[in-house]
């Protein structure tokens, strides 16, 4: 009897805990299926455009998206895939987006494309990893989005073979993808704010959408999700070894103190009096920036000269412990600097930046100045300023002592206050991967 | 009095000159100093012979080891990455810079091999090995091994170690070219002992004084290089 009762209260419990996943099964499911159905169907809007008009906004977008950043490998063809993009949860490998039947979008649709920038989706309805950005793409409207499909197809097919993404268990599965896109991603085209100007909004628009500005700039979660599309407070880089400055700190590298003109020209040139681009803001400027139209680029420079002023989530300086090494540096800072930056880090214009008051120089962590120390660097070729002046990398020739006396040096020179750089600083950021 | 103040004068004129700002000069030069850091004062090569020199190579050759370095054909990270951001054009310009340069060569290296080795070298250098259809270096890097116009380096006053090294990453498949890469199939027929007895041979011939590489002319090569075309 009290057997009969137990295995009774057993298959309760048993129909309940099913009952419970096919709840939570079915939850997941429809997460994983929002804003489907009206998007999906939507006919092909009636726009005035030509084919050929078609196809050439696609190349501007495909530009702005900075497609070919991920989607080409290094010296291979253009858009045929097959760079790694190194993460937290091991490597994926950008696959082909031209029109190659076999390798590439050849047999895809107008239709499969949209629900992959959309919804995340592959043709097979299997879901994509975020390392596409989604959460941002996702923004970008349908119209857009068909003209990034009319370019994509007319270009040349490449035979490229996909190459597997190399992640580790779990985040190989498609379970755990669904689980985090139901805690992180909801598709959802962008929505103008209306008191904002239209200048405003298509900054927002391209920033938070194609040109997925915080996929560097935003902080990430322990999982490698962003807290918001319009959330820059600066983010380090791990797998590259370079860190994203916050576009919210003025103290980092927020754009509400400059003019629209020298926004407008650094992001077209890659040079200005007060920053030289290099590493992965280079290849932005390089690849996307540079290409965009006045209007975008105003319409961007209102955007981001708006962001709200707040302090970088960076973490603040580190205790200034010792100062002991300045004088080492400020020797080695005459025989293998002064030469180009100036006798008083006021550096030579339109060459080399000035040190003197340089942000890039004195954040909280000096990541990225010990990168250019040791491996130098060129502002990019664009084609308002295509050659550019470079520094050569000193990691051959300066010990970690040395670097480390350099940058502190350096930060704290001329009116310049942050904290002193250590030899294991220096050995910390070697660490690190650098492609 | 007066020679008082043309003391004041001077010292002046010396303040002034030590604040003043840096002379940055709109010049390739200029810009390449961020190249003769490693590879030596006007690309001479620096003392520790690892960076090879790079004055007075041929401008189609520098050219080309520039987009091997950049797009991932040649594997040295720190080089890679310098250039990663720079144009073609621009990278042109700067092989020409380079390549223009007029700069005496070091002296030859004494070899530590026997005889033997070294005529062993002598062989492969200036006949190849039939057998084996290795062909010669002469018959592509020219008889006095100076090199051809636009694209093929001369051999001669480099370090021993950089020959070495070159030889055997492209044995190894570290130094790659255009496909086809007609270096990798030499290096790759070659033993480790001939590369080093080649490359300990190369290094101690003496450069000879009218040393540039000759004009480019139709020459039949005996192999096929996709960094020639």
């Amino acid at each position: 009897m009290s057997g009969t009762r137990a295995s009774g209260r057993l298959g309760i419990g048993l129909l309940f805990s099913l009952a419970l996943l096919a709840a939570a099964g079915a939850l997941l499911m429809a997460m994983n299926h929002l804003d489907e159905g009206h998007h999906s169907s939507a006919p092909a809007p009636a726009t005035a455009s030509t084919p050929a008009e078609q196809v050439q906004r696609g190349a501007y977008l495909a530009r702005a998206g900075n497609c070919m950043g991920c989607h080409t490998r290094r010296g291979g063809a253009a858009y045929a895939g097959g760079l790694g993009i190194p993460t937290p949860f091991g490597t994926v490998f950008a696959p082909n987006l031209t029109p190659d039947p076999a390798t590439g979008l050849g047999d895809w649709s107008r239709e499969d494309f949209w629900h992959a920038l959309h919804h995340g989706r592959g043709r097979d309805g299997r879901l994509l990893t975020p390392v596409f950005p989604y959460s941002n793409y996702s923004l970008v409207n349908r119209d857009d989005s068909d003209a990034l499909w009319a370019y994509l197809q007319s270009l040349p097919p490449e035979k490229s073979a996909r190459r597997a993404h190399e992640l580790r268990f779990p985040y190989n599965t498609q379970l755990a993808l669904a689980v985090w896109r139901a805690l992180y991603f909801r598709p959802q085209v962008f929505k103008p704010n209306p008191s904002e100007s239209a200048a405003w909004n298509r900054g927002a628009y391209l920033a938070q959408g194609l040109g997925h500005c915080n996929a560097c700039h935003g902080p990430r979660n322990a999982w490698g999700a962003t807290s918001a599309d319009d959330d820059f407070g600066g983010s380090r880089l791990d797998a590259l070894g370079w860190y994203a400055p916050s576009l919210h700190d003025p103290s980092e590298a927020s754009v509400s103190g400059w003019t629209p003109e020298a926004l407008r020209d650094w992001l077209r040139s890659g040079v200005s009096p007060k920053a030289n681009a290099s590493g992965p803001m280079a290849e932005v400027i390089q690849g996307s920036t540079q290409y965009l139209n006045d209007a975008d680029l105003d319409a961007l420079g209102s955007y981001l000269r708006a962001l709200p002023v707040r302090t970088a989530t960076n973490g603040p300086a580190g205790p200034n412990t010792s100062a002991a090494l300045r004088p080492l540096g400020e020797k080695l800072y005459e025989v293998n600097c002064a030469q180009c930056h100036g006798g008083h880090g006021e550096g030579a214009e339109g060459a080399y930046p000035a040190l003197a008051g340089n942000r890039a120089l004195l954040m909280s962590r000096p990541d990225n100045l010990l990168r250019m120390l040791m491996r130098g660097g060129f502002a990019p070729t664009t084609v308002s300023h295509p050659r550019p002046y470079g520094m050569p990398p000193f990691s051959g020739l300066l010990s970690d002592q040395e670097l480390a006396a350099v940058a502190s040096f350096v930060r704290n020179a001329w009116g310049n206050r942050a904290s002193d750089v250590s030899a294991l600083d220096v050995l910390r950021l070697k660490d690190t991967r650098v492609d | 009095m007066l020679e008082r103040w043309s003391v004041f004068a001077a010292l002046c004129l010396l303040a002034a000159a030590a604040t003043a700002a840096p002379k940055v000069e709109d010049s390739i030069a200029q810009r390449a100093m961020a190249c003769t850091l490693c590879h030596g004062k006007e690309g001479r090569a620096s003392a520790e012979g690892y960076y090879p020199r790079i004055a007075g190579k041929p401008q189609g050759y520098l050219y080309r080891q520039l987009l091997n370095f950049r797009d991932g054909r040649r594997d040295y990270g720190l080089m890679s990455d310098l250039i990663a951001p720079l144009g073609d054009a621009y990278l042109e310009e700067l092989a020409g810079y380079f390549a223009a340069l007029e700069l005496p060569y070091p002296a030859p290296q004494a070899p530590t091999l026997d005889a033997g080795q070294l005529a062993l070298a002598r062989r492969l250098v200036q006949q190849g090995d039939a057998q084996r259809a290795l062909p010669a270096c002469v018959q592509c890097h020219g008889q006095t091994l100076s090199g051809l116009q636009p694209a093929i380096p001369g051999l001669l006053g480099l370090p021993r170690d950089y020959l070495n090294g070159q030889l055997g990453a492209w044995r190894a498949g570290q130094r790659r070219a255009q496909a086809p890469d007609c270096m990798a199939q030499i290096a790759k027929q070659l033993r480790p002992d001939e590369i080093n007895a080649i490359s300990q041979w190369l290094a101690s011939r003496p450069v000879p004084a009218d040393y540039h590489a000759a004009p480019a002319h139709e020459h039949a090569l005996p192999l096929q290089c996709g960094d020639l075309r």
